[in-house]
């Protein structure tokens, strides 16, 4: 079943111009890597090297804010809806 | 009228505004160390609101005073990511206007709370269009309210000459008349112009900073190629472009903490990596300019 993930205008570039996308639900890792395999490069953009979510970009999976879910452990439940913003508001600012 | 500094001064003399300007410049002996140029900082967290944006917000709101905008009943309005917000916000508290501040929803907890702190109101917009969503929602408020005096700190000339005539004035004293170059990061662009006309006829090299891509972490800066343009932006007030990353200005943003002891928010240390970029390249006295603490972060990723 699917998640719906929404990103900022400063991502377009890394999905094809598109802001709103579908997922399978599961974990947020396994969210990443899906929209990964279709978009190639999109996952640098929202974590690091070590495979954690970058000091600036939040994500958060309905109100809740990933990292205090479990960061990409956390579970994204079907029917969720995921947002990816800059932490601070100067992302597109 | 004329605003001038002495306009300003006057208005707001024995009042806590006095206080704006006049920020610290202090050397970087350690994150300058070895490199061609002296590295000096403008400490603009030393203003009372904690941040650069003192000196356009109180710039901006004696300019619509002066003008005659700020009958009774007017509502100070405007776009901000977060320090502008606080600025308008303590300087309408003293100067007894109300304020409401147009601001993307999930910015940093801190400045919503100081902002209310002053008595402003808080309009949130999509987190996910930024600040210029706050824009477009500071303009479709501007054009159904006319209660609204949108102050509008990406398209007020009050917001340079705030830099042009107190800012640029200040570094060329605290220098005494030596700075060679002036680097800092172009969010309204404030800033880079104001200091750009002050201290570029006297030989002083300007250097913009921007982000080095469109999601960034850097508050409060541009990445001027796919966001909104301010008005009062024009590339050619700078002699130098530069670009930075946002892991390169937290790694510096940590380091001024830890060698410099200065608390600095993310674009202070992307400010500085910028102007040590330069230093490492050319000789001369560069003063990079930081623009607010980072008390103001605490309940961002960056300090966990």
């Amino acid at each position: 079943m699917a998640v719906t993930v929404r990103l900022p205008g400063a991502l377009r570039d890394a999905t094809g111009g598109q802001t709103k996308l579908e997922a399978r639900a599961g974990t947020l890792a396994d969210v990443i890597s899906e929209i990964e395999r279709r978009h190639p490069g999109f996952r640098s953009r929202v974590l690091d090297d070590s495979g954690a979510i970058r000091t600036y970009v939040n994500i958060y999976i309905g109100d809740d804010d990933a990292r205090a879910k479990g960061g990409t452990r956390a579970t994204v439940p079907d029917g969720s809806d995921v947002m990816v913003i800059p932490a601070m508001a100067g992302g597109t600012a | 009228m004329t605003l001038t500094a002495a306009v300003v001064r006057e208005r707001v003399r024995r009042t806590i505004l006095e206080r704006i300007g006049d920020t610290p410049l202090v050397p970087l002996r350690r994150v300058g160390a070895g490199l061609r140029g002296e590295l000096w900082a403008k400490i603009e967290s030393a203003n009372p609101g904690g941040s650069v944006k003192d000196r356009p917000g109180l710039w901006m709101v004696i300019a619509a005073e002066v003008e005659g905008r700020l009958r009774e009943g007017a509502v100070v309005l405007d776009a901000t990511s977060g320090n502008t917000g606080v600025a308008l916000a303590m300087v309408c508290a003293v100067r007894g206007h109300r304020a409401r501040l147009v601001m993307p929803d999930k910015v940093s907890l801190e400045r919503k709370r100081v902002i209310r702190a002053f008595g402003a109101e808080l309009a949130l917009t999509d987190p996910l269009e930024g600040t210029d969503g706050a824009i477009r929602e500071a303009r479709r408020l501007a054009a159904t309210d006319r209660t609204h005096v949108y102050v509008d700190q990406y398209s007020n000339p009050a917001n340079p000459r705030a830099h042009e005539l107190t800012t640029g004035p200040e570094i060329w004293n605290q220098t005494d008349g030596r700075v060679t170059h002036f680097v800092a990061g172009v969010g309204t662009s404030g800033t880079i112009v104001g200091v750009s006309a002050a201290l570029r006829p006297r030989g002083v090299r300007i250097v913009a900073v921007q982000p080095d891509d469109a999601l960034h972490g850097i508050e409060g800066w541009k990445h001027m190629a796919t966001a909104l343009r301010p008005a009062i932006w024009d590339e050619r007030v700078a002699d130098e472009h530069r670009v930075v990353a946002t892991d390169d200005a937290i790694a510096m943003t940590k380091r001024l903490a830890r060698e410099e002891g200065l608390f600095s928010g993310v674009s202070g240390g992307a400010a500085v990596a910028a102007a040590a970029a330069v230093a490492r390249e050319q000789p001369g006295r560069i003063v990079v300019l930081i623009a607010d603490g980072g008390e103001r972060y605490l309940s961002t990723p960056l300090w966990e």
